[in-house]
Parts: structure tokens; C-alpha cells; sequence
């Protein structure tokens, strides 16, 4: 299907705000927007569904943690109990404090580097991949919304979008849909 | 404007009342000689006997947690050996009578210390925070700053109160005070250059000067900034407070060692000061948090926001991981050199408070991270308020477990003098931070960032 978007650029993020409220508050449909860092609240303004990924990586972190007290029972207690500073290895909870740092950077480690992976796979993003980013210019200074246009007056939402603060105004005619 | 409502003032006066006399008879059922104490332990013989009887594993046996986390049977009792500190001959006592007899007579004054001390560091952790808001010029928070004004209203009496029990303890807290035993002693000699009277009042004043002079300027520049035309009130306030910063992480530092950790005198600990101060700032923010909510609640403060809240809410939950993280800095390289010296402090924390120590960590880090963990929940006030109980009885806890186990040993008992000494404070605390918060409208007028604060989102 043939889409029509219109690229709108501001170059202020508190602008960009005030313009995604009004965009979406006159029923207007806002497909995505590129901004060269994360803007506070903005998935809430454009209404995207809350993300799930911080319940993902408190189950991450208790994946690490349950990995560490395993590795550390086995290693240290089971396999080979070494006798260190005299410290006996006999039991688990006797040597529990020195395992407890170690604990914790497993469960860092593993929130941390899982949460990144699952987002990269749930973002569809490997290495190479060829950038879907519109404009260069939002890697920098730049933010872009980009907002249907297929069943609306081009003029009459380029009129409007010009009068949220947008600095630059394009439109894109697509055949596919990337 | 605020008004204490009637019947907070009236449960405050109450408690005050109830505190007061239950204080004072806790004073007044001390043992006064070795004879009183002799009775007492015969009647505790007594009870012990028929209790036997009845639980005989409790007794029977050398098996304690320490020996058994050990893995190494009579560790403990030879640790507590060489450990002159918490022992009879550290408090300058020449039979175990005696020893017993100082124990009971130091447990009155140490729990008014500890409900005393616990009240004051809540109100001087907040003007810390009060004070980092102005240094670093933070946007979001000008909107507390009137409750932050309130709660350290309470600096003033509480500090005194700390300061006269401090002074007047003598070796009932601090052995070094004991001419006779610091005479016998390599080590208290050494240190004398620092532990002696005559200092330890001199750094005691400077502290409680520093402390309210800074209160009562940078309230007095709040309260000028809101009738002033220009900026100038606030600008004396940012320099004065990050003079004062200064001025506290040192004081905050010697005070802890002062207060705290000379009560063993043998005993230290380099990271003690600061986690001294992490349990401070955590219960500090928490007070604000929870008289946050409940200006929120009865509609006074419209201007803060949920958003607030949360911030609020994130520093309790990043301060209670500070503070288990300093909790267990010291407690592992501790156990790990497991220099007799030193060991001797967590031992008899573990063998003689074991339920309360192992029970302050769940209540300190445990609770508050899993309640507050979503950051949704940050924002519902009765989950803050819930997550608030568990940070300040955990911190009450951490508290009673700096002073008692030094001062009291095992003779420790969370009786009436310990519940009268909190009912009292509390009681002391509603009513002077309530008194605190009702002088002057809630809302900083003029201030140069409220309006960033009033629109403040994320």
C-alpha cells in the first residue's frame, strides 16, 4: 500500500512534547518519532503500550542469582572445598558472606546484558542492520514525528503541524511500508 | 496554612506524658548496689531453673549460631576472650557483680539515648538533604522545602536533648571516661589525646552549635526569600550550605566516633561514620516522604505532586541499598580478617541480639526493595507509607544495636524503659515538628526554582 507520511522536525524536546500531545489530541495518527535521546514520558504521550521490560530483568536478576548460588555451592562446597583463610568450605551458609559479592554482580550482570539483548531483539535490531533512521540529523540535535497522512488533508495537517513549532515540514511518499 | 489537628496534639501530648514517666521509672527501678543486683540474679537463677526444665536444649550445650556458622566449636567464647572492650575488666569493674550491676544501671540512660538519638538524626539527616538541595541547586524540590523547614524545627530540642545525655552518660556509655581503667591501659592511653572530657565536650558543643546555626540562618533566608524582590536570600542560602556540608561530613564523622563507636574504645571500624550517616539520611527521607503524604492528605499542599512523591520514594529505595551495602562492607571484611579485635563486635551483636540484627536487614533492605522495586508503586501513597514503617523500625533497630550491645551487653531487655524513651520522643517529635510546620504557609513564594518544581515531571 501506498503510505503518505509527513516528516515533521522541531529542535527543542519540550517542544516536540507540547507537539505529540497536540498531534495525538487532534486525532491525528503518529506512526513513530526519532529523537536523539531518550525523552522522559514521551512513550506515554504518544501512547505506546507500558513497557515490559523491567519485569523481564527482575526475572533476569533472579536468573543470575539462582546461577551464582549454584555455581558457588557446586564450585566451592561440593566439587572442591578449599580451606581459605580458615575459613571452613563445609556447608553453604557457613560461607555465604564471602559469596554474597559475587552474587550480586551476577545478578547485575545478568539483568543487565539480557535486558539489553531482549530489547535489541524485541526493537528487531542485529549488527550491520541498515539504519530505518529518516533524517541523520536526529542522531544529533534534531527530533522527527512522523504522522500518518494517508486519510487526511495534507495542507490542512501541514498548516496544523506547522503551528505546533515544527521547524521543517516533508512529505514522504512511500510504496512500501519498510 | 497548617494546624497540628487536635487529636495528633492531643495522642502527641499523651505520649510525652506516658514517655516521660515511664523514663523516669526506669531510672528510679535501677540497682543502686551489688546486693540489689545479687537479688535480682538469684531471681533470674530462679526463673532460668523452671525454664530449664522445659526448653533443656536451649541451655544444654555450647552450640551458638557463631560457633555453628563457624563450623568451629568454643570460637566465640575464645574471640570474646581477649575482647576487654564489652567485658567486665573493659568498664573498669573488678567482679562480674559489678559488671552486671554498671550493665543495668547504663540501661535507662542508653535507651533514652537511642529513642533521643533516633529522633535527632532523623531531623538533622533532613536539613543534610535540605542543605544538598540549595548547593546543588535542585529544581524539583523547592516545593518541600517548607516540609523539610518543619521536620528540623525538632533539631533544636532534640539536639540539646542529645547533647545532655552524651555529656552527662560518663561511663555509663563511654569507659574511656574511667580514669582507673584508661590507667591500665596501653591502648586508652594512646587514644587520650583524642578520647579525654575536656575535648569530647568541646567537639559536643561545636557540633550542636554548627547544626542549629545553620538551621536557623538558612530558615531565616527561606523565610526572607519569600518577601524579597531580588534573589539575594537565596544566594546566602546556597553559600552557607555548602559551608554547612562541609561542615557536617566532618562533624557527622567525629560525632559517630564521639558517640558511638567509643563505646568500645578498643574497637573500630574506618567506614563506621558513614553508615552512621546512611542510616541517617534514609530515616531523614523517609520522614519527609511520610509527612509529605500526609500534608497530601489533607489537601494543603496541591503544588506536590505524585511525581514528587516518586522521587521521594526512589531515595528511599537507593539509600536503603546504600545502606546494606555499607551494612555489609563492614561486616564482611570484618568476618573475613576476623582480627580478634575487631570480630568481637559483630559477635556479640549475632549471639546476643541475633533475631534483631538479622531481622534489621530484612526490615532495611529486604522489605524496601521489593515494595518499592515498580516504579508504579513509588507513586501510590499507602505503598511509600508501608515501605516508610518498615525503613523506620529497621532503622530504630539499627540504632538500638549501635548502643546497647556496647553498653548493656546481654543484660539488654526491650522493656519499659526502652518503650516509654520512644513514646516519649515520637511524642516530642509530632509536636514540635507539627508546632514547625504550621508557622508560615507551606509553599515557598519567590523562590527562583518553584515554578520548575510546581511543573516538575518525568
Amino acid at each position: 500500500m501506498a503510505a503518505t507520511k509527513i516528516h515533521a522536525i522541531y529542535t527543542d524536546d519540550d517542544l516536540l512534547m507540547q507537539a505529540v500531545k497536540q498531534t495525538r489530541a487532534a486525532n491525528y495518527h503518529i506512526s513513530e518519532v526519532f529523537t536523539p535521546f531518550p525523552v522522559h514520558g514521551l512513550d506515554h504521550a504518544v501512547g505506546l503500550a507500558p513497557t515490559r521490560i523491567a519485569i523481564t530483568s527482575f526475572i533476569y536478576g533472579l536468573v543470575g542469582l539462582a546461577v551464582a548460588v549454584l555455581m558457588m555451592n557446586y564450585m566451592m562446597i561440593q566439587d572442591w572445598p578449599q580451606n581459605i583463610g580458615g575459613k571452613p568450605s563445609f556447608t553453604f551458609y557457613q560461607n555465604m558472606p564471602a559469596f554474597i559479592p559475587i552474587m550480586f554482580e551476577l545478578t547485575v550482570f545478568f539483568a543487565g546484558h539480557l535486558m539489553v539483548i531482549t530489547f535489541y531483539m524485541r526493537s528487531k535490531l542485529w549488527p550491520f542492520k541498515k539504519a530505518e533512521n529518516p533524517d541523520p540529523r536526529t542522531t544529533d540535535d534534531h527530533f522527527l514525528m512522523e504522522v500518518d497522512a494517508d486519510n487526511h488533508d495534507v495542507e490542512k495537517l501541514t498548516k496544523f503541524l506547522y503551528d505546533t513549532g515544527a521547524s521543517e515540514i516533508s512529505l514522504i511518499e512511500n510504496e512500501h511500508d519498510h | 496554612m497548617y494546624t497540628l489537628p487536635r487529636n495528633l496534639k492531643l495522642f502527641s501530648i499523651v505520649l510525652i506524658v506516658l514517655g516521660l514517666a515511664g523514663i523516669i521509672f526506669g531510672f528510679l527501678t535501677t540497682p543502686k548496689t551489688i546486693d540489689d543486683v545479687k537479688k535480682i540474679m538469684a531471681e533470674q537463677e530462679g526463673l532460668h531453673g523452671e525454664g530449664h526444665a522445659v526448653a533443656g536444649h536451649e541451655e544444654g550445650g555450647t552450640a551458638n549460631f557463631v560457633d555453628e556458622a563457624r563450623g568451629q566449636e568454643g570460637y566465640s567464647e575464645n574471640a570474646m576472650k581477649h575482647a576487654t572492650d564489652l567485658k567486665a575488666e573493659g568498664h573498669g569493674a573488678t567482679s562480674h557483680e559489678e559488671h552486671v550491676l554498671h550493665q543495668l544501671q547504663a540501661r535507662p540512660w542508653s535507651a533514652t539515648f537511642v529513642a533521643a538519638f533516633f529522633f535527632m538524626m532523623i531531623a538533622l539527616g533532613v536539613l543534610v538533604f535540605y542543605a544538598i538541595q540549595f548547593a546543588s541547586q535542585a529544581g524539583w524540590s523547592p516545593v518541600l522545602y517548607r516540609i523539610m523547614e518543619g521536620i528540623t524545627a525538632y533539631l533544636l530540642p532534640g539536639s540539646i536533648i542529645v547533647f545532655f545525655i552524651v555529656v552527662f552518660a560518663g561511663t555509663h556509655f563511654f569507659p574511656w571516661q574511667n580514669e582507673e581503667l584508661v590507667a591500665g591501659d596501653k591502648i586508652l592511653q594512646d587514644k587520650s589525646g583524642y578520647l579525654n572530657f575536656p575535648f569530647f565536650l568541646i567537639r559536643a558543643v561545636i557540633y550542636l552549635l554548627g547544626w542549629n546555626l545553620y538551621r536557623y540562618f538558612s530558615r531565616k533566608n527561606s523565610l526572607a526569600q519569600a518577601d524579597a524582590d531580588n534573589y539575594a536570600p537565596y544566594r546566602r542560602n546556597f553559600k552557607i550550605s555548602v559551608f554547612f556540608l562541609i561542615f557536617f561530613m566532618i562533624t557527622e564523622a567525629t560525632m559517630s566516633w564521639d558517640w558511638f563507636m567509643s563505646m568500645t574504645p578498643h574497637w573500630y571500624s574506618t567506614l563506621f561514620a558513614w553508615y552512621v550517616f546512611a542510616s541517617m539520611f534514609v530515616s531523614a527521607i523517609t520522614v519527609i516522604a511520610l509527612v509529605t503524604i500526609h500534608l497530601k492528605g489533607l489537601g494543603l499542599i496541591p503544588f506536590v505532586s505524585d511525581k514528587h512523591l516518586h522521587d521521594l520514594g526512589k531515595y528511599m529505595f537507593a539509600f536503603s541499598i546504600f545502606w546494606t551495602y555499607l551494612w555489609f562492607s563492614q561486616f564482611m571484611l570484618i568476618w573475613y580478617a576476623n582480627i580478634p579485635e575487631e570480630v568481637t563486635y559483630f559477635i556479640i551483636r549475632i549471639q546476643e541480639y541475633k533475631v534483631l540484627f538479622f531481622g534489621m536487614l530484612i526490615l532495611n533492605f529486604v522489605f524496601p526493595i521489593l515494595v518499592l522495586m515498580n516504579s508504579d508503586y513509588k507513586r501510590i501513597p499507602w505503598f511509600v507509607v508501608i515501605a516508610a514503617v518498615f525503613i523506620l523500625v529497621g532503622h530504630y533497630i539499627d540504632v538500638f544495636l549501635l548502643v546497647m550491645p556496647s553498653t548493656v551487653g546481654h543484660n539488654w531487655y526491650f522493656g519499659i524503659p526502652e518503650i516509654a524513651a520512644l513514646m516519649f520522643f515520637l511524642g516530642l517529635f509530632i509536636f514540635v515538628v507539627g508546632t514547625g510546620l504550621s508557622k508560615v504557609s507551606l509553599r515557598p513564594k519567590n523562590d527562583p526554582f518553584i515554578k520548575e518544581s510546581e511543573n516538575y515531571h518525568f
